[in-house]
């Protein structure tokens, strides 16, 4: 499969009234074409920044610093580092080659516009197509999501529709120019569960039928294992493990993943005679004051006075392409 | 098949209508305001007047009659008198409203449309560009209006459209201060957000996305300035800088009448009535429009 995307040592740092605050260390990775890739994280972690960071939408500089190279095989098969990009050409790819969705499908329609005319607006910007083209392509698009009665809608306000209906038609948005890849930052957050297992079932459904890449950002690993094919977890700016989802989220290797997975409220919990939620001791560290070494360290129950906190570990290979950040991998799987 | 595809219709509920719309909220609130519908008929009415009236009447603003000067109210047919060349009152009073009426409504569309653009601009580029103009309205703020207004007047030859294009330019930094604290807010919320993550330029996101939403706050702003507008009219034609006899205005009208007051006073008691009551009818739709489009009522 071709890679759709590569992400290689992407960083960004703001700068604040405390001075440069780095968010996120030198991260690679790539998703190929119709792969879903998921980035997992606590909130901070800086999982969004990284995907505002691709859009190159962080503020402008200098409050806002990107380094690295993001590439993206273009429709041509031609491929471009959109970090090097004019801001013109840069616009032309948001929305027509990379498509994004996020976290609040109640706030992100304008109040007063038509859903039809929002979905014929995104195509507006891309295509050269007329005003009743683009009416009877954002129908079917919205026939493409799950909505029913579309020619009826596209009349609709947003504030006519319910959070799943409007998640949808920010979908219908985010694919109105055919995406090769799409960027959700957490769609399905702010959606009740069933209405969730409905988002998700469509997005992988779309992406059968149109092969895009995915890039999902979620905190949920139960998300995280619908929908992915490989993970990323990332922690305090980093990547600390990434690999394919299910030997990551089966035997995990590195201590943060470990804790994530074990805070996770299972409904079997209860034969096993379990009755308490586990959780990850301590907070995430403040970017700006990042703990020595590892930066996990401070909550780790694995940690090893003089080794962890001497040096930030590599990210080092533990065969299969499965990627971690912990200089005690090894001890630690031999130990378990 | 997908699952999706295949999973039972939506509720019809969860797609229809939840609430009553807020345009006919609004409606239904700006109606129970009874001083602003009080305004509204005024100046429907007055606009009517203005419009219709000077053809209805027997005589002509501009028709001197000598033997009939000062003529009281209800006198030889002149319903509001006659001036000191004897002409009609009414018929002047009437003409005077098309010339005050268009000076205010034209001044109103421009003022509105220069303070949306700056108001826009300013709120959407926070940073440099938004503090260099709204530094600049604070400046043209500072100006005493009146003074300004004459000194320019004293420039310019005047006729009804540079007096227009003058006040509009003197009055525009309500607006523009309005537009510019709403936009700001509005800049981020998610959809400005989502449009541009959508390949839209700075330009459709400020005047398709931005604006749209604000209507609210500049519709009001500008209902207001008509009835400035108006005011300011009066006050620079009243000085003898605006509308230039013959040719009647509300404000003229007043200056004309200031010798006469004790001879004469139905020649400044009736302009002057008429002024107060387009100004406050004005005003009336404004707060009218204020209480019904402010979302915070809206407790549902």
């Amino acid at each position: 499969m071709t890679v759709q995307l590569e992400v290689r040592h992407l960083g960004v740092s703001f700068r604040t009234d405390d001075g440069v605050v780095p968010a996120v260390h030198d991260v690679s990775f790539e998703v190929r074409q119709g792969e879903t890739l998921a980035l997992v994280g606590e909130s901070g972690s800086g999982k969004s920044v990284t995907s505002l960071a691709i859009m190159r939408l962080t503020p402008p500089p200098p409050r806002a610093a990107i380094t690295g190279q993001v590439l993206l095989r273009g429709r041509d098969g031609a491929i471009r580092d959109l970090g090097q990009l004019p801001e013109g050409r840069m616009r032309e790819v948001r929305g027509n080659e990379i498509g994004m969705i996020f976290q609040e499908p109640l706030t992100s329609l304008n109040p007063v516009h038509t859903i039809g005319a929002q979905i014929a607006e995104a195509l507006a910007y891309h295509r050269s197509i007329g005003r009743r083209a683009a009416f009877v392509r954002a129908a079917d698009l919205l026939d493409l999501v799950g909505i029913p009665e579309p020619r009826r809608r596209l009349s609709s306000y947003p504030h006519q529709l319910s959070g799943g209906m409007r998640q949808r038609v920010m979908i219908a948005i985010a694919l109105a120019c055919d995406p090769s890849v799409l960027i959700a930052d957490e769609p399905t957050t702010a959606l009740d569960v069933t209405v969730q297992a409905q988002i998700l079932a469509l997005l992988k459904d779309l992406q059968a039928r149109t092969g895009m890449s995915i890039v999902f950002i979620t905190h949920n690993l139960g998300v995280v294992a619908e929908i992915a094919d490989r993970v990323m977890v990332m922690y305090a700016g980093r990547i600390v493990e990434q690999g394919d989802v299910v030997p990551l989220l089966t035997r995990p290797l590195m201590p943060y993943t470990m804790g994530l997975l074990r805070s996770v409220p299972r409904i079997d919990w209860s034969a096993e005679g379990r009755t308490e939620l586990e959780m990850i001791g301590g907070r995430v560290p403040d970017p700006a004051r990042l703990p020595a070494g590892c930066s996990f360290h401070p909550r780790c129950r694995h940690a090893l006075a003089g080794l962890c906190e001497t040096a930030v570990p590599e990210l080092l290979d533990a065969g299969d392409g499965h990627l971690v950040r912990c200089r005690r991998w090894n001890d630690i799987r031999a130990g378990a | 098949m997908s699952t999706t595809l295949t999973m039972p219709p939506a509720e019809p509920d969860e797609i229809e209508m939840r609430s009553p719309s807020a345009r006919g909220r609004a409606v239904r609130r700006f109606r129970r305001h009874r001083l602003a519908m009080f305004g509204i008929v005024t100046i429907l009415l007055l606009v009517l007047a203005s419009v219709a009236g000077p053809s209805l009447i027997p005589f002509d603003d501009l028709h001197i009659d000598l033997r009939g000067r000062f003529a009281p109210p209800f006198s030889g047919g002149h319903l509001l008198g006659t001036d000191p060349l004897g002409r009609d009152l009414l018929a002047r009073l009437l003409m005077a409203g098309r010339i005050s009426l268009a000076v205010g409504f034209v001044a109103m569309l421009l003022s509105t449309a220069i303070g949306a653009v700056v108001g826009v601009v300013a709120g959407y580029y926070g940073r440099s560009i938004g503090i260099v103009l709204m530094r600049f309205v604070d400046a043209m703020l500072c100006f005493p209006t009146v003074f300004l207004l004459l000194t320019l007047a004293a420039f310019i030859r005047p006729s009804a459209a540079m007096i227009t294009v003058i006040i509009a330019g003197t009055s525009w930094m309500e607006i523009a201060r309005i537009v510019a604290a709403e936009i700001r807010s509005l800049r981020e919320r998610d959809f400005a957000v989502a449009a541009e993550m959508i390949g839209a330029s700075d330009r459709w996101i400020m005047f398709r996305e931005l604006i749209p939403n604000a209507i609210g706050p500049i519709v009001v702003a500008a209902t207001l300035t008509v009835a400035r507008a108006i005011l300011l009219e009066s006050y620079i034609s009243f000085l003898g800088y605006g509308i230039q006899p013959p040719t009647p205005s509300w404000g003229n009208l007043l200056n004309n009448a200031q010798q006469y007051l004790e001879s004469a006073p139905w020649l400044a008691i009736f302009p002057g009535l008429t002024i107060a009551l387009a100004v406050t009818s004005f005003n009336f739709v404004g707060d009218g429009l204020r209480d019904a489009l402010d979302a915070r009522m809206d407790v549902s």
